[in-house]
């Protein structure tokens, strides 16, 4: 095979790594926006306090129980450390986020931003800023696998097919079935869907939890992968902020489609102009601003 | 908002004369204190109190005036500070000319970004200044000239028309004052004038102010490169006194910091966002040795404000003394 080529594959492939977490991130995003109207800065951070909850259950929790021998692993974390997760974003919402519906949304903006820097605060505090590595990765998915063109380790093969099932998953749940029908209409019209006897705050309130859910699911998937930091979200966050702006947040494919995509531009550019890497996705930004300013995917608006 | 019984209670003439009064004594104690800072203050400190609230001001008329929350004024802070710290160092032109280089390419930069920005409303305005403003981050940490991680360091402070030492703490206080000053009075003017008056229409109700006839689009664009520029004007004055430049100026956290300055002081108030910016830098300030517990705290004062005080300090004083309007 061509060099050339075999390079731009290679970069695809790790770029669609990156695209995994763009997805994630800018699907939950999409999800609490639908129906709260609420663009969540905290995404990032509770995208970070999922994989500090996976690291915290490997490696800290046992020596705090004076248990040293306690290690819980990937496969654990993986279905504990998001639903952690969902449950803070569901505090957040009960007992902050709801007294400010009827205001502006800059205002929930403004108070998700506060909360960002109160976790990062925290986090820094008592883990080391410049971040840990993860010692969980699960045996059965050490080593690599041979794509053709590339060695490519199996965990990140693992982290690509399975987030593409959960977004097309999360995909099927609000476009095919009932109870994302009464999601969609929960959107749409508030009032008459309480009318029919939902308790429309407590599916709020479940949104919100598995918005941020996604995000703690994609920190524990980050965690093998980058080095745990309390920084780790803050930056992807704008970097989502310009995917979302990119693929309209009307739209949870569109979400999804533009996340992937993203990631993969990001990592082909690597291989022409690598400096260029990390303001390609802004600078696509700017352009999709000036040819179709509401989006890929974005209904007018 | 307003509601007519409100304008009327605003526009009545007792009130009139009491916001008169109030406002005039605001002025007062504002150039009192700005003149008697270095007496009780270390100047250095003084000086960082007034770019920071320069700054605010220069945020609030956007925010507070006319609606528009950016979440990149970072980007002309900081973007001002490394051009101003370039020429001032390297072409080596004299104080005022470099502050006004920095303050221009902020605005020229504000005309940018804003022209991009303003082609989309409410929320996503906000993340598409705060991806913007991620681009200048990214050339202030990877252009040749802005000294990567370290910032631009030894930016000479020189002689002010040729005559003043500006490194003599004192004297540089006072010209920093002067431009504080100036940039205060500009925004007031700009808040006071038939445009500041459509601006603020446009924050109430815009469709209503596009069917009035207003080029609603070009208001918020003029209104957005006169808040870079002057964002630029004391990020250029900041780099001038600490003599360097550094990315923390430029970066996401600064954008907070400011939108934090406003809110605590009150957004749409003219004096309000002096008194966050205070606030906010002495509390930094003290607060220096407990590390990152600041950023909690400032964490947490942010939700405080949306939770409990959105109307800011100066918004609820005004509120009390009913001069809604005058502050």
């Amino acid at each position: 095979m061509d060099p050339m080529i075999r390079l731009i594959l290679a970069q695809g492939m790790l770029g669609l790594n990156n695209g995994v977490f763009y997805a994630m991130l800018s699907l939950g995003l999409a999800v609490i926006f639908g129906l709260l109207n609420v663009v969540n800065f905290a995404h990032g951070a509770l995208y970070m306090l999922g994989a500090f909850l996976a690291l915290i259950l490997y490696s800290n929790l046992g020596p705090w129980l004076g248990l040293d021998a306690l290690h819980i692993g990937f496969w654990p974390a993986l279905v504990l450390a998001p639903l952690m997760v969902a449950g803070f974003g569901m505090l957040i919402e009960r007992f902050l986020l709801r007294r400010l519906y009827k205001l502006d949304p800059i205002y929930s903006l403004l108070l998700t931003f506060g909360i960002t820097l109160v976790l990062q605060g925290v986090f820094i505090n008592f883990f080391n800023a410049s971040g840990t590595p993860y010692p969980g990765m699960p045996d059965s998915l050490k080593g690599v696998v041979n794509l053709g063109f590339m060695m490519f380790p199996k965990y990140r093969l693992f982290v690509i097919v399975f987030s593409i099932i959960v977004c097309f998953g999360t995909w099927f749940i609000i476009e095919r079935t009932h109870i994302g029908a009464r999601l969609r209409a929960g959107t749409e019209n508030p009032e008459l869907v309480k009318a029919f006897g939902i308790n429309v705050p407590l599916m709020v309130m479940l949104t919100f939890g598995f918005g941020t859910g996604l995000a703690g699911l994609a920190g524990v998937l980050a965690a093998p992968i980058y080095s745990v930091s309390p920084l780790m979200g803050a930056n992807l966050i704008i970097v989502i902020f310009a995917v979302v702006v990119i693929g309209g947040m009307g739209s949870i494919l569109g979400a999804v489609v533009t996340g992937f995509s993203l990631g993969l531009i990001e990592g082909i550019t690597k291989v022409f102009y690598a400096p260029a890497s990390n303001t390609v996705i802004f600078l696509l930004m700017v352009i999709v601003l000036l040819v179709r300013p509401q989006g890929l995917f974005g209904k007018h608006g | 908002m307003t509601d007519i019984a409100e304008f009327e209670a605003e526009t009545a003439p007792e009130t009139m004369k009491r916001g008169r009064v109030v406002q005039g004594i605001m002025w007062a104690l504002l150039i009192a204190a700005v003149l008697i800072a270095p007496a009780l203050l270390y100047p250095v400190f003084a000086m960082q109190l007034l770019c920071f609230a320069l700054f605010a001001v220069a945020f609030n008329l956007l925010i507070g005036f006319t609606g528009l929350l950016s979440f990149g004024h970072a980007a002309f802070f900081g973007g001002a500070a490394y051009i101003a710290g370039h020429v001032l160092k390297v072409w080596g032109f004299p104080p005022i000319l470099g502050i006004l280089t920095g303050t221009l390419f902020a605005a020229a930069l504000g005309w940018l970004v804003g022209l991009l920005a303003i082609r989309r409303q409410g929320i996503y305005f906000a993340m598409i200044t705060l991806a913007l403003a991620q681009i200048v981050y990214f050339f202030a940490l990877q252009m040749p000239f802005t000294g990567g991680e370290d910032g631009l360091q030894g930016i000479p402070r020189g002689y002010l028309l040729g005559m003043i030492d500006l490194s003599q703490p004192l004297n540089m206080y006072y010209f920093v004052a002067a431009v504080f000053l100036i940039g205060f009075a500009v925004i007031y003017r700009v808040v006071h004038s038939p445009f500041g008056q459509v601006l603020q229409a446009i924050r109430e109700n815009e469709p209503r102010a596009l069917s009035l006839g207003y080029n609603v689009d070009r208001f918020k664009l003029l209104a957005f490169v006169l808040s870079a520029g002057l964002a630029g004007l004391a990020g250029s004055t900041k780099a001038l006194v600490f003599q360097f430049a550094s990315l923390t100026d430029a970066h996401w956290q600064m954008s907070g910091e400011v939108i934090l300055m406003t809110l605590l002081g009150g957004m749409g108030t003219i004096f309000g966002p002096v008194v966050g910016a205070v606030i906010v830098v002495a509390l930094q300030h003290m607060l220096s040795g407990i590390g990152s517990w600041v950023q909690v705290v400032i964490g947490g004062t942010f939700i405080a404000c949306v939770l409990l005080f959105r109307r800011g300090i100066v918004g609820e004083i005004a509120r009390m003394l009913k001069v809604g309007g005058w502050l």
